[in-house]
């Protein structure tokens, strides 16, 4: 049950994308998912959707594991539809109980949405699917590294995404372990109600806590150990560098964003 | 032969929690250890064998004596960067001192915190990921690694520092037989090839006897120090302090109270029968 976490699954390859600098791929995220939202007819729609089929073919991911990511999230996607289905006014009316309406304007509503939602998540997926979560992180910190003027702790941040990245998998696996242990023992984590079930986990979560701590305390030392003071002086063994897939990648982005702002403009 | 570590006068006590009384751990304690020498610490639980390594690159500071490594006295802090990049640490739980989430940019973490440029750091970490033969899974996440393997990943981190010595407290107690051999052949390698001096704290007698000086702890006082065979073959002190000779000795040692007449410097299997051969064939 807890192996088909895919958060922050990255898939190795060497494609295009897969070798775009991580900090193209992060503003290019941001452009999409700004364009996403500015899109707002069936021409830009389809705009946005051939560039993602495009990206996503030109990366080389399988469908499949795209589709697979989002099943934890087909509840989240049902609710949105089905309330922007009840709940949008309008004036083609096309079914109506017990007071509630259904009507035209609806139906299209709740069909864009769930159509932008997809798209959101599949961009999103893209980015972290093809790009290792060390790059991700050092993207991340190179990005925001003008906030360090702010005082802002941006390499300390950095540092803890990519540690708690590090040590998701093997406290997954601890989690694994401490319930085969306590199942063992006649625990109970699969019948009952909820809140049973809720109860249940506690004695799970307790020793998983404290091990964590212990962990943290040991890695802090273990990192002492090796030099690691901070931000300061230090240096990295991959630098991030622009090449020109990079500046043609950014080029295609404000392309994006300026037809959608165009389409948007007239309506369209 | 000049000294990698020098342990002068030391004391240390670990400060009491809620009214209880500290706990005294060493009470002018002395050693020294050689460069380039392969030294093995044993002893049982608490004799304090952990916070003597700790002691080693200023995790843990002296109460009172000093501690100098490689010349360096560890508790000047202007010296620590340079005490704690001559001294690696290698820990019991692999899990725990690995960073990041490729092996390659693990072994990186060190040499980047050192501020070194980026094709040095490069050339270091390919050179310890060979030399720990460890090369091959450089893009490997640590998780999907045995335990044997993430330890020696460990160990390339810490020589991609380029350390004069490594401390390695207990390395293989959490590891199967297969882990502990690749381990210890690798730590023998980088102390034969490389001149690297090791301190190796261990429960395992039989990787002591690999090592060129033995040293058994107990209550926070060296008790014995030497050889290998002289020191194992003291089998009643090591009894004594809770700890057991190697298989071969304890055998030897053993057959000795049933009226044989056996060395007990026989640490090596293939020496062992022999000696058991040639004795019984009389």
């Amino acid at each position: 049950m807890l192996k088909d976490v895919t958060l922050g699954q990255f898939f190795p390859g060497n494609s295009p994308i897969h070798r775009l600098d991580p900090r193209t791929k992060l503003v290019m995220l941001i452009v999409y998912i700004i364009a996403l939202f500015v899109a707002v007819s069936w021409i830009s729609y389809g705009v946005m959707l051939a560039f993602l089929v495009t990206c996503i073919c030109i990366s080389r991911i399988p469908l499949k594991s795209i589709l697979r990511g989002m099943k934890p999230l087909v509840v989240i996607l049902l609710f949105t539809a089905i309330l922007n289905l009840f709940f949008t006014k309008g004036e083609t009316v096309l079914v109506a109980f017990w007071g509630i309406e259904i009507t035209l304007e609806g139906i299209v509503r709740a069909f864009f949405m769930l159509i932008r939602i997809l798209m959101l998540i599949s961009g999103t997926f893209l980015l972290t699917y093809t790009t290792s979560p060390i790059a991700l992180t050092d993207g991340l910190e190179s990005l925001l590294s003008p906030l360090k003027k702010l005082h802002l702790p941006v390499h300390e941040l950095s540092m803890m995404m990519c540690i708690a990245l590090r040590f998701i998998p093997t406290l997954i696996e601890e989690t694994d372990k401490i319930m085969s242990a306590q199942k063992a023992r006649g625990a109970d984590f699969e019948t009952g109600k909820l809140m049973e079930r809720v109860k249940a986990l506690v004695p799970v979560l307790v020793p998983l806590f404290i091990s964590a701590f212990r962990r943290a305390d040991e890695l802090a030392t273990a990192m002492e150990c090796r030099c690691y003071q901070g931000g300061t002086g230090r240096t990295k063994m991959k630098l991030l560098r622009y090449m020109r897939r990079d500046y043609i990648a950014y080029g295609i982005g404000v392309l994006l964003i300026a037809a959608i702002i165009t389409l948007a403009h007239f309506g369209l | 032969m000049s000294e990698a570590i020098r342990v002068e006068h030391l004391n240390y006590s670990y400060p009491g929690v809620d009214n209880t009384p500290a706990v005294a751990v060493f009470r002018d304690f002395n050693l020294s250890i050689e460069q380039g020498s392969f030294v093995a610490v044993l002893g049982s639980n608490g004799c304090g064998k952990s916070t003597l390594a700790k002691h080693f690159n200023s995790i843990l500071l002296p109460c009172g004596g000093k501690v100098y490594v490689c010349g360096l006295d560890t508790s000047d802090e202007e010296l620590l960067i340079r005490v704690r990049r001559n001294v690696g640490m290698v820990f019991q739980n692999p899990d725990n001192q690995i960073v990041a989430n490729v092996v390659e940019e693990d072994v990186a973490f060190g040499p980047e915190n050192l501020g070194i440029a980026s094709p040095e750091i490069r050339r270091r970490v390919d050179k310890a990921l060979k030399q720990v033969n460890m090369y091959e899974y450089r893009e490997h996440a640590p998780h999907l690694l045995s335990g044997g393997q993430k330890q020696r990943v460990a160990i390339a981190g810490v020589i991609a520092m380029e350390p004069s010595c490594i401390v390695l407290d207990e390395p293989t107690a959490m590891l199967d037989p297969r882990g502990r051999k690749e381990v210890m052949d690798t730590i023998l390698r980088l102390n034969a090839e490389k001149g690297i001096t090791v301190v190796l704290i261990t429960h395992h007698m039989d990787e002591a006897a690999q090592a060129q000086r033995v040293v058994v702890l107990n209550k926070g006082a060296v008790v014995a120090d030497g050889k290998p065979e002289d020191v194992f073959s003291n089998v009643e002190l090591l009894h004594r302090i809770g700890l057991a000779a190697p298989e071969t000795v304890e055998l030897c040692y053993a057959l000795n109270h049933e009226g044989f007449q056996l060395p007990l410097n026989r640490l090596d299997i293939e020496k062992c029968a022999q000696t058991l051969y040639d004795a019984i064939k009389v």
